[in-house]
């Protein structure tokens, strides 16, 4: 390693990548705990994606006084999930949704409120009582902009818990030895230009998703999922990758979100025709169907000519008709983003949408107590010593083939909050840090040096560009293997066109040129899992929906796709869907038809 | 009579100019500060001429073309591009604001960017304020209250309690108001700014909150509060349309009645 790079070696007990949601939660958690955390995070953190999230957080806290009971959150959750998600670590979940969120309003967060005071809930997408009898109420609101609510929150008591912060530090890879065990991270700090390496019992990945992959989507720019490209690199599996997210309505044509909570608080979708086209689709809860129902049925209506506009290619979301006192108080944010990149009065007209990627239900492997797993032919629960995952990045899985609406800032909460107990049971067992080794993370440096000084002839938003397209293009709502087989030729060639990228920035301070091309070379290694589990796939479930397999087909697909990236070759491994419970307080809910 | 000027390695010169490769009836020319921490050269502006029909609507879009397409080596943050994440605050025609939700339309003539006034500059628009930052934390903004909570039940608050906190919790945390306050610009290190005041009264009008009084003592201060001279320029430039001035106001009122 040449002179120009020289590292400066830090101890941590924990170190968490990613301040989002999940990432804080863990980091004041542990912090609280004392353990001695670090926090690394490429953006300051009440920059990270979390503060996007809008409609609300579930858990059944029965405020409403609907009679509602995680149980049924459970129901609901795992037949969201169309019998994809671990029901052991759906029951934790469901379950412990109720104390986490008890807790974040003790933190501080400022919940909307009913009028006894209470903590307001609304109803969100598949949500219901009595295993799908009538609509729940269970998604907690701070408005819509729950998520910078809770965000803000979460890093005001990581001050409070003094956590150690390293912002605007960028994660090149983690550190594994020769037995499989995660040592530490390597990192680069934007401010300074300086190399760091982190040494750590345990390293907490919470990276999120990697939305940016698609050419329209909800994803801020920095959603890249750097952390799952760690993985990858590191010979270590991701799971379920082929199951993507369109929320229904992003809006037309800048992609950004329209909350689900438009359609919980009256909002209707139309078509060129005035049709409620869901009451087709999903005539006992019309608009509220789960995400993946909305947005296959908007994109047949636009498919078969019924889209508006010119082009014919998106529809229209109505809260016009609602009580403005409602807009107001419950719908202020999105009525401002309506305002701003529609220049649409949401009050008096209705706001144009289409289907946009949200969300990645695949990601990194756990159990319910947030470690990271490699399964093994003995052992499909193997656990990687000194490596954890949580939030959009991971997949415990809770979410399956389609994620609820509100699962997922629970899915931060929940698991943050759990690795922060695990990870203290597990460092109290723990004696010393044990120190990197020499080389440990020359590899990385080598590359950043490599790219750094790179002449090719591509700029990184171009070869980015093309990736982009053919994802949006060969993998989108729905898929057929022609069009997917085309589409792994496509990104297998843009993979190789990276071999010949330009970058002009040569220096190590807010160089954003190399930040960039590294967060395209992480988007191209998902890109490309991604669209080879959809092709393994040959089933319809949840957010996966093959044309040329339209059913499920339980017998042969009731099984998490586990894949691996070695080069061009992408690999295959399965783990079994988790088919019981953590306790005998609820039954395992058996396989049915998924209908709404 | 005394000249004021920047210290000569901070002067900006005039940089390059990149035209664009299109023409089309919507050209427009973006003057874009630009500084190299690693070189030995003075900041400078350089122009770059887009072709708005190949060009998103917001000034966010603007700057992403240029750095896509014309010159990768232009650096600034952004994340969110929908108003929320508070990263791309910067200096679009002399006022402060976010990128991403800036109209190009909204702008006449030529558009100017500049980095957030009185900070330090790290590279091109990216400021460093990490004593912003430190600022904020300096106020505690977090929930101080001296009873445990029943531990299976929130806190109740009511409607209105909580109304009280709409225009003070929705922050981005952009210091776009902070750094356009002459007052800060003048006593920065010992004022605290609008920013910060602001998020010292969400928590001051949080009925949950129980650390009013330590919370208005920290603030009697010669400086770190009553620098405001309510010149206003945080309340018009807020790109968020919140009113610090008001809750700078509120706090005040607040050491008032306490006194009387």
């Amino acid at each position: 390693m040449s002179k120009e790079y020289q590292f400066i070696d830090h101890t941590y007990d924990v170190v968490v990548i990613g301040a989002g949601g999940a990432g804080l939660r863990a980091t004041l958690g542990m912090a609280a705990l004392g353990l001695k955390t670090a926090s690394l995070t490429k953006v300051f953190p009440t920059r990270s994606h979390t503060v996007s999230a809008q409609g609300g957080i579930s858990a059944a806290l029965n405020n409403m006084g609907d009679g509602d009971n995680w149980r049924f959150h459970m129901y609901d959750t795992v037949k969201g999930s169309d019998w994809l998600g671990d029901q052991d670590a759906i029951e934790y979940m469901c379950r412990n949704a109720i104390p986490a969120v008890i807790e974040l309003e003790h933190m501080g967060v400022p919940f909307s409120r009913t009028e006894d005071g209470k903590i307001y809930q609304r109803t969100f997408g598949g949500q219901t009582l009595n295993y799908g009898e009538s609509i729940a109420k269970r998604a907690c609101a701070a408005a819509d902009r729950t998520g910078h609510a809770i965000l803000h929150t979460l890093y005001q008591q990581s001050l409070k818990h003094k956590a150690q912060f390293f912002n605007e530090c960028f994660v090149l890879d983690l550190i594994m030895d020769g037995d499989g065990v995660c040592r530490g991270v390597i990192a680069w700090n934007l401010a300074d230009g300086t190399l760091h390496r982190f040494a750590a019992h345990i390293v907490v990945l919470a990276t999120g998703g990697y939305g940016r992959a698609y050419l329209s989507c909800t994803s801020a720019h920095t959603c890249t999922g750097d952390g799952n490209a760690m993985v990858l690199r590191a010979g270590l599996p991701l799971q379920d990758m082929e199951f993507v997210q369109f929320h229904p309505t992003g809006i037309y044509p800048a992609g950004c979100l329209m909350s689900e909570a438009a359609r919980a608080e009256g909002g209707y979708l139309t078509n060129s025709v005035g049709e409620k086209f869901m009451e087709r689709y999903a005539p006992h809860v019309k608009d509220l169907a789960s995400r993946d129902v909305v947005s296959r049925a908007i994109t047949i209506e636009i498919n078969e000519g019924r889209g508006v506009g010119p082009l014919k290619d998106h529809v229209y979301l109505h809260i016009e008709h609602l009580d403005p006192k409602t807009i107001h108080e419950r719908l202020p944010g999105i009525t401002e983003t309506a305002r701003i990149f529609a220049g649409v009065d949401a009050a008096k007209e209705p706001i144009p949408v289409l289907p946009t990627v949200h969300y990645n239900m695949g990601g990194i492997p756990t159990n319910h107590l947030a470690e990271v797993v490699n399964p093994t032919d003995q052992n499909p629960e193997q656990v990687v010593p000194g490596l954890m995952a949580i939030g959009e990045g991971a997949c415990v899985s809770v979410h399956g083939a389609n994620r609820l609406g509100t699962n997922s800032l629970l899915d931060l909460i929940v698991f943050g909050r759990a690795a922060a107990y695990r990870a203290n049971e597990i460092v109290s067992k723990e004696k010393i840090v044990k120190p990197l080794g020499a080389k440990d993370g020359e590899a990385s440096i080598e590359k950043l040096d490599r790219l750094r000084n790179a002449k090719g002839s591509l700029k990184t938003a171009e070869i980015r560009l093309n990736m982009q397209r053919a994802m949006q293009t060969h993998c989108a709502v729905f898929r057929t293997q022609n069009y997917l087989e085309e589409g792994i030729k496509k990104i297998q060639s843009i993979m190789t066109s990276y071999q010949d990228i330009q970058l002009n920035d040569r220096s190590l301070i807010w160089n954003s040129d190399l930040v960039e091309a590294l967060e395209l070379e992480n988007l191209l290694q998902q890109s490309f899992v991604t669209i080879h589990s959809a092709l393994n796939r040959t089933e319809s479930r949840g957010a996966h929906a093959r044309e040329d397999f339209p059913e499920r087909d339980d017998v042969k697909w009731m099984k998490h796709t586990n894949a691996k990236l070695q080069g061009n070759q992408v690999s295959f491994t399965y783990r079994p869907v988790h088919l019981y419970t953590l306790t005998s307080d609820v039954d395992v809910i058996p396989p049915q038809k998924r209908v709404y | 009579m005394v000249q004021l000027r920047l210290p000569p390695h901070s002067r900006v010169q005039k940089g390059k100019t990149y035209p664009s490769p299109s023409q089309g009836p919507r050209m427009k020319l973006f003057h874009v500060y630009r500084y190299d921490p690693e070189s030995q050269e003075n900041p400078r502006m350089d122009t770059y001429e887009l072709n708005l029909d190949e060009c998103g609507s917001m000034v966010l879009d603007a700057l992403l073309k240029i750095k896509d397409e014309v010159d990768t080596t232009l650096t600034f943050r952004r994340s969110c591009r929908e108003g929320v994440c508070g990263s791309c605050a910067m200096n679009i025609n002399g006022t402060n604001t976010l990128a991403c939700i800036k109209h190009i339309d909204e702008c006449q003539d030529d558009i100017k960017i500049t980095p957030l006034p009185h900070l330090y500059v790290v590279k091109d628009l990216v400021p460093d304020l990490s004593f912003a930052y430190s600022q904020y934390d300096s106020v505690q903004p977090w929930l101080q209250a001296a009873d445990n909570p029943p531990p299976d039940k929130e806190r109740l608050q009511s409607e209105e309690e909580r109304a009280k906190l709409d225009g003070l919790w929705e922050c981005v945390l952009c210091f776009c108001c902070t750094t356009s306050c002459p007052s800060y610009w003048w006593n920065g290190d010992r004022y605290l700014g609008p920013a910060t005041l602001l998020q010292s009264y969400r928590w001051i009008a949080d009925s949950r909150d129980e650390a009013t009084g330590e919370r208005l003592d920290a603030l009697e201060d010669p400086f770190k509060l009553y620098r405001c001279h309510t010149i206003m320029n945080c309340t018009n430039t807020c790109p968020k349309g919140l009113n610090p001035a008001k809750a700078i106001g509120e706090i005040k009122k607040k050491m008032v009645e306490r006194v009387v």
